[in-house]
């Protein structure tokens, strides 16, 4: 288990660039994932979000939970409206008409608008080499829309569009691997996070925006809601997910993996999956398919940890 | 004065567009845009123009980099056709909705299907609706003028709308042409710095693109309309600025040969030089033909055009796009609308020709004028639209 | 205090719609979504700051005396503090009324 001493609230900053009186469920891990993101980056930042249940909590006009600067344009633009602000701002820099700042130019956007329909945009922004870091808020489905399942839905999970039925399991295919996909775009830091594990979190996004160059930050975000788990277990799950190996804590700098969290042996998924209601359908035999993946994915991840 | 120069009009564009001092270009290649934005990088690349050239990896993207780079402050342009302004047509309205003052050069295409590379206004008035200030350029000179028009209508604070410039694809983008480029210090009297009304920086944290709820939502687009009808005293004055600075007087709609004109052909683009040929022939034959080109679309200038065509008996309003199983043509369709509650109502033939490139010679437009001399005489109820040289 | 939306006019939006009141959301009472809330026993409280990490809604704040109580303007009730909580001293209740 993480460290989480005493005084564990002084290390890290009182301000909250995200504030309270948004409208995020009771117990959303994602919203806690925001804030602490926030309090990574302070207020030299502007933020471009793409739309999703992260825009929709905290941007109802005429209000806003927004302490720094943030703009909203569409579902799968995050990555290119972040480029445009980080590419304006070079300019006017250059051209002598804004003081350099050292300002840090964020992207988010959730699992839907990170590997399914914005994912084209990612890319074309990580080739260009933008100096910018892009956070997904991974909740594994598409959630402000109703729980419909994306390409970050894991296998065997119910959702409104890949329902348990007579004939189908949930999910039918496997979790994309995005952490992999941006590591493939050859950008100097990827980091998967969780915000059961909060200072990891912070450090990560702390290095990733000191990173010149493109920087993804892949967050496992904890909906109680989309995932039929009590409110109150979110960071219990979040634990879970980490040491059952379902969603281990690496980082990659330049091509180098590392475990930042290394759990040890790995517990076994079914403590994972058992208590949430999207995997209550699943029988032995599938929980065993899992089992087998999760134990292969892991570790071919330790042995990119050696290399 | 500037000097004048024969260059090739996309070329010319892509000078205007450095002369304005860019700061961010972001765009993808499509023809028949693609000089402009091959010029533009040349310029970056031997650093002649101080600018990010933003190389995107789709339509959609080009205008989200715009709105980010409009959104932090930076003066911004892209440029497409047809199916690439289908693409980011989602961009395109919000960019609007925003008031962020990019400026896009469209060269105007066909939209598909069939696939065509070829001319026609079918992709502008796919965005009729979006809110954008949206004018044509007749000719290369035009063009060039209306760059610089464009940057400063857009950026200023009383307006702080997108604007697009509506050049016909090849017949204007891929034509050498003898144009006066402006001098910098004529462009430095009339195009001042960026200064937005809004901008993304730390200091000061504004939230931009905030969702409207239905209690909300009708006031936005009710403020949204006044801004883009608003504008169209700014763009009256930056017409009248650049007539004093270079002689070239631009209106909201422009007029020749109307004395004694009893029909008028209406035009919008380049299609307006060809008429004014058969214009000049067929007063030499002694009809009585006058000749209205629109030269700003939206915000629609009503008060321009009522006057233009006060006492005419007829409107031959030439469209270059199709409205399937509509009312015509969209030209059309808005004249009518335009000139429905005035005293008198002139008769308006609608022809759709020019679709996706085919030549409209003056001799088609002295046969249009025929035809509807024929059906005066005749006095038979007129269709709404007659699709011209159309192969039956 | 801002206008509400039902009182906004299309003048007083902001050029783009923009929100130029950084954080105005502030005065949004998530409070009354709430239908357990967390009392702490500050003897076995160790001060510990863990709670106030991990609320979601930043509805946990540090006293004087450095306990961390709840926000109950913005408190959704979640129950994360109190699963949470190194020594258990949090407990959630029924909301009174």
């Amino acid at each position: 288990m993480e460290p989480l001493n005493v005084y564990a609230s002084r290390l890290i900053t009182k301000k909250e660039y995200f504030t309270p009186g948004h409208r995020a469920c009771q117990g959303c891990a994602e919203a806690l994932a925001v804030r602490l993101v926030a309090k990574a980056l302070g207020k030299n930042v502007v933020v471009a979000s793409a739309t999703g249940c992260m825009e929709i909590v905290s941007s109802p006009l005429p209000f806003t939970n927004w302490e720094v600067p943030w703009i909203h344009v569409a579902f799968e633009n995050a990555a290119a409206v972040a480029s445009g602000a980080e590419a304006g701002t070079k300019a006017l820099i250059r051209k002598g008409r804004l003081t350099d700042k050292g300002t840090v130019f964020l992207g988010m956007g959730g699992d839907g608008a990170t590997s399914d329909i914005g994912l084209q945009a990612l890319s074309g922004a990580f080739e260009r080499g933008h100096n910018f870091l892009y956070v997904c808020y991974d909740n594994e489905a598409y959630m402000n829309t109703g729980i419909q399942r994306s390409s970050a839905t894991p296998f065997g999970a119910a959702t409104t569009t890949s329902p348990a039925g007579k004939l189908k399991p949930g999910q039918v295919t496997w979790k994309k691997n995005m952490p992999e996909i941006a590591v493939a775009h050859n950008i100097p830091y990827v980091a998967t996070a969780c915000s059961s594990y909060p200072f990891d979190l912070i450090e990560k996004v702390e290095k990733a925006a000191r990173i010149q160059g493109p920087a993804y930050v892949h967050i496992l975000s904890i909906c109680p809601t989309g995932w039929r788990i009590p409110p109150d277990k979110a960071i219990w799950i979040g634990r879970l997910a980490v040491e059952t190996g379902v969603f281990p804590l690496y980082e990659v700098e330049q091509g180098k993996y590392r475990l930042t969290l290394d759990v040890g042996e790995l517990r076994p998924v079914k403590e994972y999956l058992k208590p949430q209601g999207r995997f209550r359908h699943l029988t032995d035999d599938l929980i065993a398919e899992i089992q087998k993946r999760v134990t292969e994915e892991y570790d071919k991840l330790k042995i990119k940890t050696t290399l | 004065m500037g000097e004048r120069v024969g260059i090739e009009v996309s070329l010319a564009a892509a000078e205007a567009v450095k002369m304005a001092n860019v700061d961010v270009v972001a765009a993808y290649p499509i023809t028949p845009q693609t000089h402009i934005v091959e010029h533009l990088s040349e310029l970056v690349a031997d650093g002649e123009l101080d600018a990010e050239f933003i190389p995107v990896e789709s339509e959609h993207s080009a205008m989200s980099v715009c709105c980010g780079s409009s959104a932090v402050g930076a003066r911004t342009f892209t440029c497409t056709s047809a199916q690439g302004l289908a693409l980011m047509n989602e961009i395109v309205f919000i960019a609007a909705s925003l008031r962020l003052p990019i400026v896009m050069i469209l060269a105007n295409r066909s939209l598909s299907g069939p696939l065509s590379i070829w001319n026609d206004h079918t992709d502008v008035m796919s965005i009729r609706d979006c809110g954008w200030i949206q004018v044509f350029a007749e000719n290369g000179q035009e063009v060039f003028d209306h760059v610089l028009f464009a940057f400063r209508v857009a950026e200023d604070p009383k307006v702080s709308l997108p604007v697009i410039v509506n050049i016909d694809g090849f017949t204007l983008t891929h034509v050498i042409e003898p144009m006066e480029f402006w001098d910098e210090e004529t462009v430095k009297k009339y195009l001042p710095d960026f200064k937005p009304v809004n901008q993304l920086h730390p200091d000061r944290p504004v939230t931009m693109g905030a969702f409207g709820l239905p209690i909300i939502f009708t006031e936005t687009k009710k403020a949204q309309d006044e801004a883009l009808i608003k504008s169209k005293t700014e763009i009256l004055k930056a017409w009248k600025e650049m007539g004093d600075l270079v002689g070239r007087h631009y209106q909201p709609v422009e007029t020749n040969d109307l004395e004694g004109a009893e029909t008028v052909f209406l035009t919008m683009g380049s299609f307006g030089e060809t008429v004014s040929l058969a214009v000049n022939e067929l007063r030499s034959r002694g009809k009585a033909v006058g000749q209205v080109r629109l030269r700003l679309w939206r915000p629609f200038p009503f008060e321009e055009l009522r006057e233009a065509v006060k006492g005419v008996k007829r409107i031959i309003v030439i469209d270059r796009a199709i409205s399937y199983g509509g009312p015509g043509g969209p030209v059309a369709s808005e004249i009518r609308a335009a000139l429905y509650k005035e005293r008198t109502m002139p008769a308006i033939t609608n022809f759709l020709c020019g679709l996706a490139g085919r030549d409209v010679t003056p001799d088609d437009y002295i046969k249009m004028y025929e035809k509807t001399e024929k059906m005066t005489k005749k006095k038979v109820r007129e269709e709404d639209y007659i699709i011209y040289g159309v192969r039956e | 205090m801002i206008k509400s939306e039902e009182e906004l006019t299309w003048k007083d939006l902001e050029v783009g719609c923009v929100v130029s009141d950084a954080g105005n959301a502030r005065q949004y009472k998530t409070g009354d979504w709430r239908s357990l809330r967390p009392i702490c026993d500050k003897t076995k409280c160790i001060k510990c700051g863990v709670c106030y990490i991990f609320c979601p809604d930043m509805a946990i704040h540090k006293t004087e005396e450095g306990y961390f109580e709840a926000d109950l303007y913005y408190c959704k009730g979640c129950g994360i503090c109190a699963q949470e909580c190194i020594t258990g001293c949090i407990t959630m209740v029924e909301e009174e009324e």
